[in-house]
């Protein structure tokens, strides 16, 4: 089932934002693919002038708000998303949609979402006399001790790095045609909670059932990395030039 | 719940797909994007380039093969061999690659992989840990500058359990397994991880090419040290050899090259045979 080329959405023109961290051109490609033009840029100038964003990215959550910041990026994100432009983060650009991360102490993000971004954090739960769970100041949605992750009691491991389900909490235009239980890529230590659960469009389980992908209105993230999983995220990135076409022709 | 990754291999020299036993009598094998594209459409999780490339004027081959592969495939991609600097590593990032496996300039320095992780995440650098059994008649090359850290000297082999016959000592080696190091195997791969590496591609050396199977101790041993994920390597002749290295090695994914690269079994034929043992596999 290879995705055919989509010339419906070739009037539009995607930002793909480039602040050093991540591989841009599997997103531009990707897009590419489905017949999307996307351009990377790290330019707000053109973050104002493009019809959808798309903030992708691995790593550190601190430097990629360092990186966003020098490059005045985060004003240009946040009043285009406040406008209705559809904005799709990937990764980190999921996690910065919140308000702050506790990696290396706290870290303020874009704000967008109330909530916070923790680590796995597998210890507390698997073994007890080793608990880490007060000396990392108190991390909640830990899993709860009576449903060890592994029944052979080994940790799980960090990052979470491999091909896991979503489950679909909430579906929404970036799901269209992508079935519950389907897998994705993920690669990531962090993961984000919510203040109000109802902007979890997906969960995924790993350890304790995270939250894998984020939807209210024109925003939409995920968790996992549609550029690198196969057809079902080609469908997602498709998906989003689909969402951001229909926000261009109802402007 | 997380996937067991199935990973096939393609080993790369001057631009094309080459495969031999333990690194001798390659013979030529063709395009490694269209073999890419084929193990993409089989369900392959991950793919990944070990660059065999001798000749410095050439290393740059590999970047091209990496742009034309991440033009139409998408999913994980790394490329081992040959790394020797942090602008060989942006190098690859930007022609679409997601991760890079280090052994030999790791061992030369250790914090190489601090630097790297640092730079460009945890995530993208992958320690390739090429591991062989330690047997009495080994020779070593000569101790590295840094055996007198601090910090790395706990690493060093202790000769002294070879002789008293440990059942499980194995020693890092270099240059397709012909030249040994006096490091421990097993908390090197600790010490990486310390490091900064995000996740470990352990190869026996003692197994690789042989079609025995994965070192199951071995693997066992390095999957338990570490918290990060380990990809075993390095023995596959049977389908069971994969289940043998996920189950009782406690992989986290398994790699295999000359199985499916001479399309004695599919991608998909693997996953199935994992399934009906009980693994998770994506199909």
């Amino acid at each position: 089932m290879k995705m055919s080329l989509s010339s419906f959405i070739t009037n539009i023109f995607l930002c793909v934002l480039d602040y050093g961290m991540g591989n841009l051109r599997s997103v531009e490609k990707g897009f590419l693919k489905v017949g999307v033009n996307a351009r990377v840029t790290d330019r707000p100038d053109v973050i104002e002038k493009a019809d959808g964003i798309v903030l992708p990215g691995v790593g550190a959550f601190r430097d990629c708000m360092r990186e966003l910041t020098n490059l005045d990026l985060t004003d240009a994100i946040v009043n285009a998303v406040k406008k209705g432009k559809p904005y799709l983060g990937i990764c980190l650009g999921l996690q910065v949609l919140f308000s702050e991360s506790e990696e290396f102490g706290r870290c303020r993000g874009l704000d967008i979402f109330r909530g916070k971004v923790v680590k796995f954090d597998f210890t507390s739960s698997l073994c007890p006399p080793l608990s880490m769970g007060e000396l990392k100041g108190g991390v909640s949605n830990t899993p709860s001790t009576n449903q060890p992750p592994t029944p052979s009691h080994q940790p799980l491991k960090i990052p979470h790095m491999g091909w896991n389900e979503i489950s679909i909490k909430n579906n929404n235009p970036l799901l269209a045609g992508i079935s519950d239980r389907t897998y994705f890529y993920f690669v990531h230590s962090y993961y984000v909670v919510p203040e109000d659960s109802a902007v979890t469009a997906a969960t995924t389980d790993y350890g304790t059932a995270f939250t894998s992908m984020i939807y209210r209105g024109n925003v939409f993230a995920t968790q996992f990395h549609p550029e690198k999983s196969q057809d079902a995220g080609l469908k997602i990135l498709e998906n989003f030039g689909r969402i951001v076409d229909s926000f261009v022709r109802g402007r | 719940m997380l996937s067991k990754r199935i990973i096939p291999c393609l080993d790369v020299r001057d631009g094309r797909v080459v495969k031999g036993v333990n690194f001798q009598n390659l013979t030529d094998a063709g395009d490694p994007v269209e073999n890419a594209k084929f193990y993409d459409e089989q369900g392959a999780d991950e793919l990944v380039f070990l660059d065999i490339t001798a000749s410095h004027e050439k290393r740059k081959i590999i970047l091209d093969v990496v742009a034309r592969t991440a033009d139409d495939v998408f999913m994980p991609l790394t490329v081992g061999g040959g790394i020797k600097s942090l602008d060989d590593i942006r190098d690859l990032l930007n022609s679409g690659c997601d991760k890079v496996s280090v052994n030999t300039t790791a061992v030369h320095d250790p914090y190489f992989i601090k630097k790297a992780s640092e730079k460009f995440g945890s995530q993208c650098i992958v320690v390739a840990v090429d591991a062989k059994r330690v047997r009495e008649d080994m020779t070593y090359e000569p101790e590295e500058p840094w055996f007198c850290d601090n910090f790395l000297r706990d690493v060093r082999l202790d000769l002294s359990l070879v002789s008293r016959n440990s059942s499980l000592v194995t020693a890092i080696s270099t240059h397709g397994g012909r030249k040994m190091r006096l490091i421990d195997a097993v908390k090197w791969a600790r010490k990486m991880e310390e490091l900064g590496a995000g996740e470990i591609l352990l190869t026996s050396m003692d197994r690789d090419g042989t079609k025995d199977g994965y070192d199951i101790d071995l693997t066992r041993a390095i999957s338990e040290a570490v918290s990060i994920p380990v990809i075993a390597s390095g023995g596959v002749g049977t389908l069971e050899h994969l289940r043998e290295g996920l189950v009782e090695g406690k992989a986290d994914a398994a790699l295999a090259a000359s199985i499916f690269h001479y399309r004695e079994y599919t991608i998909k034929e693997a996953k199935e045979y994992l399934r009906s043992k009980g693994v998770t596999v994506r199909l």
